[in-house]
């Protein structure tokens, strides 16, 4: 299939991954870290990892948007869904993130209308097929899924739609890559930049990272052989002593980004104060809420929002783990307690979590699985 | 790998072996799945209440030895299968609720390695539901019975208020008999084994997906819903070491080798590329984030089968029309136990895990 086979080449990758060996210097150890969990996602899903020399370490980042939603939240939104004639439409990946009493999932079961959709336009046509409800879309995720909001919102105002409106947890992934810069407890070498985020920044925004804290950074694409050379060069950084923002992704990432969804995104939305995130605690101006001349879209004021702070559960090290402080595997309860179907941290939940990337696809000790598939007839 | 992250691992594995626990208090979408939570269910709550042998290697159809007139005066073997449909849309490219329900029950006895005989058909309709509706949905059922060699002898039919209904449910339950000598079953699976599908998978759910009109996304695939009896038949005759056959429906492909690897405890080790998968499907899971592993078939067996008779077994299948694009995908390993494990086009190694979720509820 095109533009998907060409990208997981195997003999492509093993070329890269003798490269990227080659420029590992002897004795030393490398943490880079996939700051965006779509690739976490790819990497486990590919089994990326077995190209790597063991002095690399991939270090999950914070990029996954379920997983940085603070229990709180997923209450707030809750009690929105179950305010009459209420129907929410919400990502998949939502359904399943817990709450203090239970998900999306376990509310509908209880009689909330929580819809899946791949679109936050999809909201607008129930929106339109249901005049007698109000249609709230739970809008979450990065800079990448903000256009969509923006632009649904201003379809939304330009036909005329009256029973539709957004919970904006919207976030910002530049505070979050300070936080974890200027986090004592992590050591990295560098990092595999967010792809698409930047279809939308571009990659600008990230020069500070190269420039005040002299770590090479690379846009990459989410494709396997995209990650893999990524890898590579951030390795050919390192060993050139270089510490720059580079664009492995430019097939599609502009950039400058793409100015017409900044604009859609600057015209309906602003900038909080603050906002809490799981695990990091509160960012300042690290999130979007709807702008003023939008109020008759915000759900947040529409509706009463309880607005709870929910203390995350004692046991979770999600935080930890979105720091990248922590593997998965290190966290108390992963895997025990805490699984993809009984989930207690966010991590666990979305695909794109680090926890859940490795529960479902990398639990595994590689040395114990053979090498090639061998059918053989059975001995009597 | 590290010590540590071994003795993890091992701990995982243990609590996986436990028995599993229903947490939930209400029912929720994911326990219809297929995948983790439906295992769940079943396991806490059915399992629990009607346990006995018959019922308890859970496979697709039961096994029943009958006393009385079989062949050279020795008792016969019944297969024994039920299964309910509630698929949304009634109608699909390919087929609709009513060949489904057919086919769906047919498969179940046929992958029991049985000669489908008799069904029986129950109605749950929705006041309001268009006659014409269930005249095309009971033709279609006819026709599709009479290509499977069945007869629909008995049924039963209720109407349900406005609302409390999605216009047509059928279930449909079917008995065959079990040839001497054929006793098929996942637990039988040895290291060694080769496992096969009988072609393209995927192609079931996919069509379902793009029929509910939700997505904007237009392909070119149609349901695979087919009854597998003469495939099976053709598949039995030809190779005397086949240990298991499953249609691969809800949880896909994909949940067929965990019950495998989990009932035999053994590992299956397969390879991405070897397993057929239409473009159209491909590129439509791709799109959508979901993997065609999981996506369900209608007309799709996975066959374990003797090592040394792979070759033949594949020859048998694609020497029937609906097994043209069968394939060897992969083996039975002894280890590790109790694990899918896939090598990827890409070139590495994953797991492949039970689904959790439900990423596309009432497909049949």
């Amino acid at each position: 299939m095109r533009f998907v086979d060409e990208f997981r080449d195997a003999d492509k990758a093993r070329a890269l991954a003798a490269r990227i060996a080659a420029l590992c210097a002897p004795g030393r150890q490398y943490k880079l870290m996939e700051v965006c969990g779509g690739h976490t996602h790819t990497i486990y899903k590919h089994g990326l990892e077995d190209y790597l020399p063991e002095s690399i370490t991939l270090v999950h980042g914070p990029g996954c948007p379920v997983c940085v939603i603070p229990m709180g939240r997923v209450d707030d939104a809750i009690h929105l869904a179950s305010q009459p004639d209420v129907i929410m439409t919400s990502f998949g990946d939502m359904m399943r993130v817990p709450g203090s009493n239970g998900a999306f999932f376990d509310a509908n079961a209880r009689g909330t209308n929580i819809k899946m959709v791949y679109s936050p336009l999809d909201s607008l046509k129930v929106a339109k097929a249901n005049p007698g409800k109000r249609v709230v879309f739970m809008a979450i995720g990065f800079e990448t899924t903000a256009p969509s909001t923006a632009m649904t919102v201003l379809r939304a105002r330009a036909q005329g739609v009256t029973n539709f409106s957004v919970f904006c947890n919207h976030v910002t992934i530049i505070p979050a890559i300070k936080a974890i810069l200027d986090s004592p407890d992590l050591r990295l070498d560098g990092f595999i930049g967010p792809g698409h985020v930047s279809t939308v920044i571009g990659c600008r925004p990230y020069e500070f990272i190269a420039k005040s804290y002299g770590k090479p950074i690379v846009v990459a694409g989410f494709e396997p052989l995209d990650i893999l050379q990524s890898i590579y060069l951030l390795m050919r950084q390192l060993h050139e002593g270089r510490s720059e923002v580079e664009n492995q992704y430019a097939r599609v990432v502009p950039w400058d980004g793409n100015p017409v969804a900044l604009k859609a995104i600057g015209e309906t939305m602003e900038l909080r104060p603050y906002f809490e995130w799981r695990g990091l605690g509160f960012i300042s101006h690290s999130a979007l809420k709807m702008r003023e001349a939008y109020a008759d879209f915000d759900a947040e004021l529409l509706f009463e929002v309880p607005g709870v702070r929910v203390a995350d559960p004692k046991a979770c090290q999600c935080g930890e783990v979105l720091k990248g402080v922590l593997k998965p595997w290190e966290c108390k309860v992963f895997g025990t307690a805490c699984t993809p179907e009984t989930p207690i941290g966010t991590c666990m939940v979305s695909p794109e979590g680090a926890c859940a990337a490795y529960y479902n696809y990398g639990r595994l000790n590689r040395q114990r699985v053979p090498e090639a598939i061998s059918i053989e007839p059975s001995r009597p | 790998m590290a010590d540590r992250e071994q003795q993890v691992l091992d701990r995982i594995e243990r609590a996986r072996r436990r028995r599993p626990k229903l947490r939930e208090e209400r029912i929720t979408m994911s326990h219809g799945s297929g995948g983790k939570a439906t295992h769940t269910l079943i396991e806490a709550i059915f399992l629990d209440a009607f346990r006995n042998p018959l019922l308890e290697p859970l496979e697709d159809a039961a096994r029943l030895p009958l006393p009385g007139d079989g062949e050279a005066g020795g008792g016969v073997t019944v297969a024994l299968t039920t299964d309910s449909f509630v698929v949304s849309p009634l109608f699909f490219p390919g087929g609709n609720i009513g060949d489904l329900a057919v086919n769906g029950t047919v498969n179940d006895l046929a992958v029991a390695g049985a000669t489908p005989l008799y069904l029986t058909a129950g109605f749950i309709l929705e006041e309001g539901f268009p006659v014409a509706d269930l005249t095309r949905i009971t033709e279609s059922m006819r026709d599709a019975a009479a290509a499977a060699g069945v007869a629909v002898v008995t049924g039963d039919t209720k109407v349900v208020e406005r609302g409390k209904a999605d216009g047509c449910y059928i279930n449909t339950a079917g008995v065959g008999t079990v040839p001497a000598g054929v006793n098929l079953g996942v637990a039988q699976a040895r290291p060694g084994d080769a496992i096969l599908v009988s072609g393209p998978i995927g192609d079931h759910g996919v069509t379902i997906m793009l029929a509910r009109g939700e997505l904007d996304i237009e392909a070119d695939v149609t349901s695979d819903t087919a009854p597998l009896a003469g495939l099976v038949a053709g598949l039995l005759g030809a190779v005397p070491g086949v240990r298991a056959l499953r249609d691969a429906t809800r949880g896909g492909v994909a949940t067929i080798l965990n019950e495998i690897a989990k009932a035999a405890d053994v590992g299956v080790l397969v390879a991405e590329d070897a397993i057929p998968v239409r473009d159209q499907v491909r590129g439509a899971a791709e799109l959508l984030g979901i993997d065609p592993l999981y996506v369900a078939c209608e007309g799709r067996l996975v066959a374990v089968v003797d090592g040394g008779q792979a070759e033949d077994a594949l020859a048998a299948l694609r020497g029937c029309p609906l097994g043209a694009q069968a394939a060897i995908i992969g083996a039975v390993t002894a280890g590790p136990a109790g694990l899918v494990t896939i090598k990827t086009t890409f070139g590495g190694t994953r797991i492949v895990d039970l689904l959790v979720g439900d990423p596309l509820p009432r497909i049949c």
